[in-house]
């Protein structure tokens, strides 16, 4: 294995800028442990080897002519292949949009060319970001590089694996209920959903409008910091982009000090529906707070009872009209039906032979929910639901500066486990949910390893809107006492892949 | 498709109350789309004026046009309306491939304006105050055409072809309450409460107004009760009708034909029609059913509009006058009759003659050609629109005739060179040598041979028989192919006769 | 009984443009029928006087300025489409109006 896989974004930025390597030979060291490793943990729909290198060459000519350049030029990423990139299809892991090459890049990839990171390919994910497990990708799921017969979870799984098997130092995710923090979690990487606003949603295939939010993805939490730092900032072409800037989080991931923050832990988020092993790491973490000099408070956030059942009405509405436009007429797929091909069944056949089973569901399910005569039942009611929790979070976080909860409720689960029970698989997200519904800063890193089956387990900080920063802050603070206590990252404790 | 049955129109009356409601569309005239920066355009090569949002490309997200909310927020003003605090924007969502999002973007339960007035003068001089109940935003669709099949129209085509330039193109809906009490005006009342939103959004500056190219756009809702019953009947809603005299046809065809059928025990279905101007005729659509439900949601995509109380003040002051205060004014300026004026209202020709006035000409002048033979012109053209005149073009023709220059019988004549794309009037003048003879010497010579003819005269207007010169002046202007200043002859005979 | 019907089914995804089998239709029944109990218990949680919140953040008045921004080109437009003629989309013909 070429040890430039294994460091991190920041060490490779700084053997780039003193020249000691060259982005061309950092890109073409990924594209190889990709060759070898892919095949296996199925990170990538689609590797754009030219394109990648020819990007990274262009960073180095800039470099030598001296140009001014971002800190991570030169520093290869993967991006969530649910946004637009001109120069790779983009299919959002449906079959729908087999193919379909852009005509126009996210902002947030434009954002990456601009600043030098060359694109190494795009990841999987569950169809349209619809699951907790990447098994709902049109493409075949993603495999956990701690144990391959495990989810790397969802729908970033393609993320969180292209991080956690080195084949590349950053990725690009998008987090609707979680979608970048519970892979994060299940495969010992670390993973922000900013600020709703903090990075344009333009480019991003939607899923849900109001919960999207698009978000750095890496293997530890300085170079998730500067990831988040290159892509956030006001776009004009996303209304709810936020106008103003957040500051520094890699200065943020520097300062390593927690004396005096007030950490609240989530009554509702612990305890009863977790894995033992979930608990306890989360436990350590309290203590390893508390004795740093945080201030350990509980607080209640009673409307979490709510908040699954909230965002499977809000989610599934959006959805089902942002996924309105997948209609056989401008892209994507077009299927004929046998008999009386009118335009309109022409569509419907499409959209049935288009679509997969979990994406159906959750159109129909956001069909009536906004339908007449149920939609104060069922949408209307869940915007209320979405207030109260903005509330609870309102009072939480007058007491406390950053709030705390394990990320997932269990380790990376096995393929086929929740497949066919879409409750269960729901009740996965029952920790992230609640921030995607108040549009607040959410991130999970390591919490160590579940004693009963070894695989990493994981965090989740949350921050008021627009405190992203804290969560640097503390996370930062929190992996360094993690490895000072286990002597290694955690990452470090993934077994070795079979190179084939 | 048979012919409905449609009962009398007095009768109709005699029975029934009508009860009216009209939706108008009108198309803004911003220089870019409601939600993209693509030009708001007509005309231009098909999908050209297009890009990631108004095609609805997966990632594409709306951005609001400031220019188009202001321009809505005055056309409520204009019609008395309130202007929301918070307005919202919402998806309404239906598959149709002209709507490339397959929602529309519009506003639903926080429209932008509502609960205003407007006063609209039917021909017959009679004022009604139209409720208007909202005005909102929204965008066009594309434009569909369909090959194959029976000219281009639907049904029995093979396929059909989108252009998705017009997706997008910023429209404001304006809708009134049910209206009441318009009897048989109702028709009347229709076109000309569409005749005044034109007028205003013109005077605006907002729109182009212009209905045969869409600009304004009419659905009229239409149903009957029984006289002196509450309930509403059910309506029907007819949409293309797509001019003035369209919609005063389409009101009174469906009066007639809902009549028919309640007077036969039948009932009304709820349905879009629509109207073909051809046939003089509605015909079903769609019946309204579960497949209009909609399911309006606040867009997420848009934050919400709150415009301040400076701006909505700002673009009060800046509105121009009400239509009613206008035609005062223009009424007391121009010294028409009341008839006169009406006419000239009822032709849709107040701002031509307006315009005509503003570039030096006389009102009754102005009127004159507007009314007499740019009409007559405009009738016999397939569209009815007279073309390529300007009101410039007529104050610098009747400018010609005031001084003399010509007279009205080449004067028609030189609006036929202009209409035929020659120039300006002074210029086809001029190019075609057509001033009226005033030259004394070439008119005295004129009148001498006349005179051989009829020897008669002289001493006809000696004894103050003037008609009798009448036969002079026509065998001179004769003599010299109409361009003789008659005023000229006329006075040069006198002066022969006196000596 | 539960509210999700096999027709209701059938109607919302007619709704929503979808081809579904039969048998889709009794399985989304079934498995819809389970999701819309559970999030039904919403209900629980509101009252008539909660306000309700549709974004996350609360943002007024975002405009664009009314300038013209370069547009695709026809043939980017039409790049990704399944069926085009004469510069424009082509689809089959279309049932329904008039
Ligand atoms: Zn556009």
């Amino acid at each position: 294995m070429s040890d430039l896989i294994r460091k991190t974004a920041a060490e490779l930025a700084g053997l780039l800028a003193s020249g000691e390597v060259s982005s061309v030979e950092v890109t073409k060291a990924h594209l190889d442990r990709s060759a070898a490793v892919d095949k296996a943990v199925h990170s990538y729909l689609y590797q754009n080897p030219e394109s990648a290198l020819a990007s990274a060459a262009e960073v180095d000519r800039a470099r030598a002519a001296g140009e001014k350049l971002g800190p991570l030029a030169g520093v290869p990423i993967a991006v969530k292949d649910n946004l637009t990139t001109t120069d790779a299809p983009t299919t959002s892991g449906s079959k729908i949009l087999e193919g379909w090459i852009p005509p126009y890049d996210a902002t947030v990839v434009a954002k990456l060319r601009a600043a030098g990171l060359p694109i190494l390919g795009k990841t999987n994910l569950d169809e349209f970001a619809m699951g907790s497990s990447t098994e709902f990708s049109a493409y075949g799921p993603s495999r956990n590089p701690w144990d391959l017969e495990r989810i790397p979870g969802g729908s970033g799984g393609g993320s969180s694996s292209v991080v956690s098997s080195f084949q590349a130092p950053l990725a690009i995710g998008s987090d609707t209920g979680g979608s970048i923090r519970f892979p994060a979690a299940v495969t010992g990487t670390v993973g922000t959903k900013p600020t709703y606003g903090a990075v344009s949603r333009y480019g991003l295939i939607a899923l849900a409008s109001s919960l999207d939010q698009v978000g750095p993805v890496a293997r530890n939490v300085l170079d998730t910091a500067m990831l988040q730092d290159v892509i956030a900032g006001h776009d004009p072409f996303d209304s709810t982009s936020l106008p103003e800037s957040l500051g520094s989080m890699t200065e943020a991931a520097k300062k390593l000090d927690i004396k005096g923050m007030r950490i609240g832990v989530i009554k509702q988020l612990s305890g009863e529906g977790f894995q033992a092993g979930v608990t306890a790491r989360f436990n350590e973490s309290l203590n390893l707070l508390a004795n740093a000099g945080a201030d350990i408070v509980e607080v209640s956030c009673p409307s979490f009872e709510y908040a699954i059942a909230a965002y499977y009405l809000i989610l599934p509405a959006e959805a089902s009209s942002n996924l309105a436009k997948f209609d056989s007429v401008r892209y994507g797929m077009r299927v004929e039906p046998n008999e009386n091909a009118t335009i309109e069944r022409v569509m419907a056949a499409t959209r049935e032979a288009g679509f997969g089973p979990e994406v159906k569901r959750r159109i129909i399910l956001g069909t009536y929910a906004l339908s007449s005569g149920s939609y104060d039942k069922y949408y209307g009611a869940a915007l209320k639901v979405r207030t109260l929790i903005q509330r609870d979070f309102d009072a939480a976080f007058a007491k406390a500066d950053v709030l705390v909860s394990p990320t997932g409720p269990t380790t990376a689960f096995k393929f086929g486990d929740k497949i066919d029970d879409p409750l269960a698989m729901y009740l996965n997200d029952i920790a992230t949910i609640p921030a995607n519904l108040a549009g607040i800063p959410g991130m999970s890193l390591p919490n160590g390893l579940a004693v009963e089956d070894g695989l990493p387990v994981g965090i989740q900080l949350l921050a008021p809107a627009r405190e992203d920063a804290r969560l640097y802050q503390v996370g930062a603070w929190l992996e360094q006492a993690h490895e000072n206590i286990w002597g290694k990252r955690m990452i470090d404790f993934a077994p070795e892949l079979e190179v084939g | 498709m048979a012919k409905a049955e449609l009962m009398n129109y007095e009768m109709a009356l005699e029975q029934f109350e009508v009860v009216i409601g009209l939706e108008v569309h009108i198309e803004l005239n911003t220089k870019t789309k409601m939600f993209c920066g693509c030009r708001n355009e007509f005309g231009n090569e098909p999908n050209t004026n297009v890009c990631p949002v108004c095609i609805a490309l997966p990632g594409a997200l709306p951005a609001v046009n400031k220019t188009a909310v202001e321009s809505s927020i005055k056309i409520g003003l204009a019609l008395g309306c309130s202007i929301a605090p918070t307005g919202r924007f919402a998806r309404k969502n239906y598959f149709y491939p002209d709507l490339a999002k397959n929602f529309q973007t519009s506003q639903y339960d926080e429209p932008i304006a509502f609960e205003g007035s407007l006063d609209v003068e039917t021909p017959s001089g009679k004022v009604h105050t139209v409720l208007i109940e909202r005005a909102h935003m929204e965008e066009d669709a594309g434009k569909l055409t369909h090959i194959g099949g029976s000219t281009g129209r639907i049904q029995g085509a093979e396929y059909s072809l989108v252009d998705y330039n017009r997706a997008g193109v910023p429209l404001v809906e304006i809708v009134t309450k049910p209206v009441f009490g318009a009897g048989a005006e109702a028709p009347e009342l229709a076109a000309a409460y569409v005749r005044s939103i034109r007028e205003i959004v013109k005077a605006l500056g907002v729109s182009d107004a212009r209905m045969e190219r869409g600009n304004v756009r009419c659905d009229a809702n239409v149903s009957l009760r029984p006289h002196g019953t509450e309930k509403l009947g059910t309506r029907t809603e007819t949409k293309n009708v797509n001019s003035l005299r369209s919609i005063e046809r389409a009101v009174r065809y469906e009066i007639q034909r809902q009549a028919h059928i309640l007077a036969n025990g039948g009932t009304i279905t709820q349905e879009t029609r629509h109207w073909h101007e051809d046939r003089g005729a509605t015909s079903a659509g769609r019946p309204k059913s579960d497949a209009d439900d909609y399911r309006y949601f606040p867009e997420p995509d848009l934050v919400p509009v709150q415009p301040s109380k400076e701006l909505i003040e700002s673009l009060r002051a800046s509105l121009p006058e009400k239509p009613a205060d206008r035609r005062k004014r223009l009424a007391a300026d121009w010294g028409f009759s009341e008839l006169e004026f009406r006419d000239v209202v009822n032709a849709d020709l107040l701002d031509s003659i307006e315009e005509t006035v503003a570039a030096g000409a006389k009102p009754q002048a102005a009127r004159k050609w507007w009314m007499g033979e740019l009409a007559r012109i405009a009738n016999e053209s397939e569209e009815g629109v007279v073309p390529n005149i300007t009101p410039a073009q007529v104050a610098e023709l009747a400018a010609l005739v005031e001084a003399g220059k010509i007279n009205d019988r080449l004067a028609r004549e030189v609006l036929g060179y202009v209409l035929a794309g020659e120039g300006s009037p002074a210029e086809i003048v001029a190019a075609r040598g057509l001033e009226v003879v005033s030259d004394d010497g070439a008119l005295i010579a004129a009148i001498n041979d006349a005179l051989a003819a009829q020897p008669d005269v002289i001493d006809a207007i000696r004894e103050g028989r003037m008609q009798a010169a009448g036969a002079v002046i026509g065998a001179v202007m004769k003599a010299m192919k109409g361009s003789a200043d008659a005023a000229r002859v006329r006075e040069l005979l006198i002066e022969m006769a006196n000596k | 009984m539960s509210e999700i019907t096999p027709d209701l089914v059938r109607h919302l995804a007619g709704l929503a443009r979808i081809l579904v089998t039969d048998e889709e239709v009794e399985h989304f029944a079934q498995q819809l029928s389970v999701i819309a109990e559970s999030v039904a218990t919403v209900n629980k949680a509101i009252d008539a006087d909660t306000p309700s919140t549709s974004h996350p953040i609360p943002m007024f008045n975002v405009f664009r300025e009314d300038v013209v921004r370069p547009s695709l080109t026809q043939e980017q437009a039409l790049s990704g489409a399944p069926d085009a003629a004469d510069g424009r989309f082509k689809v089959n013909a279309i049932l329904d109006e008039e």
